[in-house]
């Protein structure tokens, strides 16, 4: 049982810590009376959260989208090596710029096909 | 890591830096000279294909903290699939020029999938197995979408991306069990797990990982009943891209299938074969094998399309060589996967030169008739790709399935051989069906296509006759290949 301790510490600081910035916010913030349509929306700017489920997205966000999900597991990669960076000595150093310059490669090729490109990508 | 260990996987190495450096070389290449970069990638895959045939030597090395090695067969299937990328960049020029698909990005891929594929040849380790898997799918589902806007492509790329990450999900849940079975996804340390602790034979945990791993690669191979996707991604995909998944991919996947084989040979040390199978995989292989024979022929028999036949045909011949593998004959799987690929590839020429001149893609069979009287040249080049599948002498299919057949009768499994050669039979009634339509059938309307049209592009032709010459030349002469093939080890011994 000793061992789950921490984690109910954690869970007593968690939630102090949430209703004391909620505590914070009620007594510090300020009060505004506007009650006007965007004001009450959920996100004040941004999309529009009501409407038909199946609106048509501009296919743009999905190819930025599958863009990011390619690079952001790509980067994981840097954690680990960075946590043993020390024992990987010179090896491991050279063989993390081959990877970098492998992913430079892809990045490079996108941006040069305009995948990145919001504008151009219409024609 | 030191140079040895870069000298296990040069061609491999060669490989991927070219392909990536292809990439960024073709974005100078502008729009209208894409053959340049055709012709880049031609050198790149001969490079690393003479570069395998320097290394080749009868002693097994290890690299990379024994994750892959190399070995004749590593070499051989290297120097093959080299070949035959090779060939299909030269078949491709013309065709993705006629067709409208002339992206640069093909030939990068195809390099990047063909890294894949040498990679996969020279797996130690279910890991790398694994990882070299992937880099040879993930390439081929673009490139069998690669006639987009063609809808056929696009439910090829579809289909085959959709069912191959199901399969490879398969694969590594299966590596992630044998891993939890005996510590080890060294394929030699899991043969020497398996030898100390014969207890781990009956391991439920460890047969369960390999049915599943078993899975994930019977489905590269196509065979029954991992077969569903071949025929429609074949036909939907651009025939350059279906001539290079048939024969390279399967290749590549059946050594490698014969290394996780041979990792569990412990499994029964008594077997004195070229290499062991283990007693629990014998009877799966030899029925998966002949499951396979006889779905993959009967079906082709059916079919009213030449392309399609040609899918059914692949399946066919990946349950022969499935048949080497449940003998444990290493040597006989592979220089009947050389001969296969070399006819397969032949018959595709024929293929694509029609599909470089006429409008539509058509490739029923009425739309061959008269070809043989148009073309001599092309009707001979199928006349030979179909007597090899068939396996008449004095083609390499006939020597091919008599090393087979061979191999499996000795291994006692005379009923599986006997599957074999009478689906070996049945098979002669489609192939021989495409020669009648092309020489003994009018055309239904006049042909739009000259021959002089057909025969005309000069590095089609050169792959024409390099593919029919190695069709005839392992017929003749299977020693030079065989000689490649003395001293493989699929997995060294580890002590």
């Amino acid at each position: 049982m000793n061992d789950f301790l921490p984690i109910f510490v954690l869970l007593v600081l968690a939630s102090g810590l949430v209703s004391l910035v909620l505590l914070i916010s009620v007594l510090f913030g300020p009060r505004r009376r506007a009650r006007n349509e965007t004001k009450l929306q959920p996100y004040e700017s941004g999309m529009r959260p009501i409407g038909p489920a199946q609106r048509r997205l501009p296919v743009r966000f999905y190819l930025i989208a599958v863009l990011f999900i390619l690079f952001d597991i790509e980067v994981v990669f840097f954690f680990p090596w960075a946590v043993a960076l020390r024992e990987l000595g010179w090896a491991g150093l050279l063989s993390m710029l081959i990877f970098i310059g492998i992913l430079e490669a892809g990045h490079f090729w996108l941006w040069r096909r305009g995948a990145l490109e919001w504008e151009k990508m219409d024609k | 890591m030191n140079v040895a260990d870069l000298e296990t996987v040069l061609p491999f190495l060669l490989l991927a830096t070219g392909g990536v450096a292809l990439l960024l070389v073709d974005l100078a290449v502008p729009q209208a000279r894409k053959s340049l970069t055709g012709w880049l990638a031609f050198v790149v895959a001969l490079a690393a294909g003479v570069s395998a045939l320097a290394l080749v030597s009868g002693k097994t090395m290890k690299g990379f903290a024994g994750m892959v090695q190399a070995d004749a067969f590593a070499y051989f299937a290297d120097v093959l699939l080299c070949v035959v990328a090779a060939l299909v960049i030269l078949l491709s020029l013309r065709y993705h020029t006629a067709r409208g698909l002339m992206r640069g990005e093909f030939y990068p891929l195809l390099l990047l999938s063909l890294s894949g594929m040498s990679l996969a040849v020279h797996a130690a380790d279910l890991l790398v197995v694994f990882l070299a898997i992937e880099l040879l799918s993930i390439p081929l589902y673009v490139l069998s979408g690669f006639a987009r806007p063609r809808l056929e492509s696009e439910e090829a790329a579809l289909k085959y991306f959709l069912t191959g990450a199901f399969a490879s999900g398969f694969l590594v849940y299966g590596v992630a069990l044998i891993y939890g079975a005996s510590g080890t996804t060294a394929l030699g340390d899991l043969r020497a797990a398996l030898l100390d602790n014969p207890a781990l034979t009956s391991d439920a945990l460890l047969m369960a990982g390999l049915a599943l791993v078993m899975v994930g690669l019977l489905f590269k191979i196509a065979a029954v009943p991992f077969h569903f996707w071949a025929p429609d991604v074949y036909e939907g995909a651009p025939t350059t891209v279906t001539a290079f998944m048939a024969t390279a991919t399967k290749a590549a996947a059946f050594l490698a299938l014969m290394r996780v084989v041979a990792g569990f040979a412990a499994l029964s040390p008594s077997l004195a074969q070229p290499f062991e199978v283990a007693d629990a995989l014998r009877p799966m292989l030899a029925l998966i094998a002949a499951i396979t024979m006889i779905v993959g022929n009967v079906t082709a028999l059916a079919q009213q399309n030449v392309k399609r036949m040609l899918a059914y045909s692949s399946i066919a011949h990946a349950g022969y060589a499935l048949a080497g593998v449940a003998s444990g004959d290493a040597t006989a799987v592979l220089f009947y996967l050389a001969a296969y690929a070399f006819a397969t590839l032949a018959a595709f020429v024929v293929l694509i030169a029609v599909g470089s001149t006429e409008g539509n893609e058509d490739h029923r069979y009425e739309a061959y008739a008269g070809l043989g009287r148009r073309a001599p040249l092309l009707g001979v080049i199928m006349a030979l790709a179909m007597f090899s599948l068939i396996g008449i002498p004095p083609t390499a299919g006939f020597v091919g399935k008599y090393f087979l057949f061979r191999a499996v009768v000795a291994s006692d499994l005379t009923w599986l051989a006997v599957i074999g050669v009478l689906t070996s039979a049945l098979s002669a009634a489609f192939y021989l069906r495409v020669l009648m339509v092309l020489f003994m059938r009018e055309p239904e309307t006049a042909p739009e296509a000259e021959p002089a049209a057909l025969a005309a592009d000069a590095p089609r032709m050169v792959a024409a006759y390099v593919s029919a010459a190695a069709v005839l030349l392992i017929g003749v002469f299977p020693s030079a290949v065989l000689a490649l093939l003395t001293g493989g080890e699929l997995v060294a011994l580890v002590r």
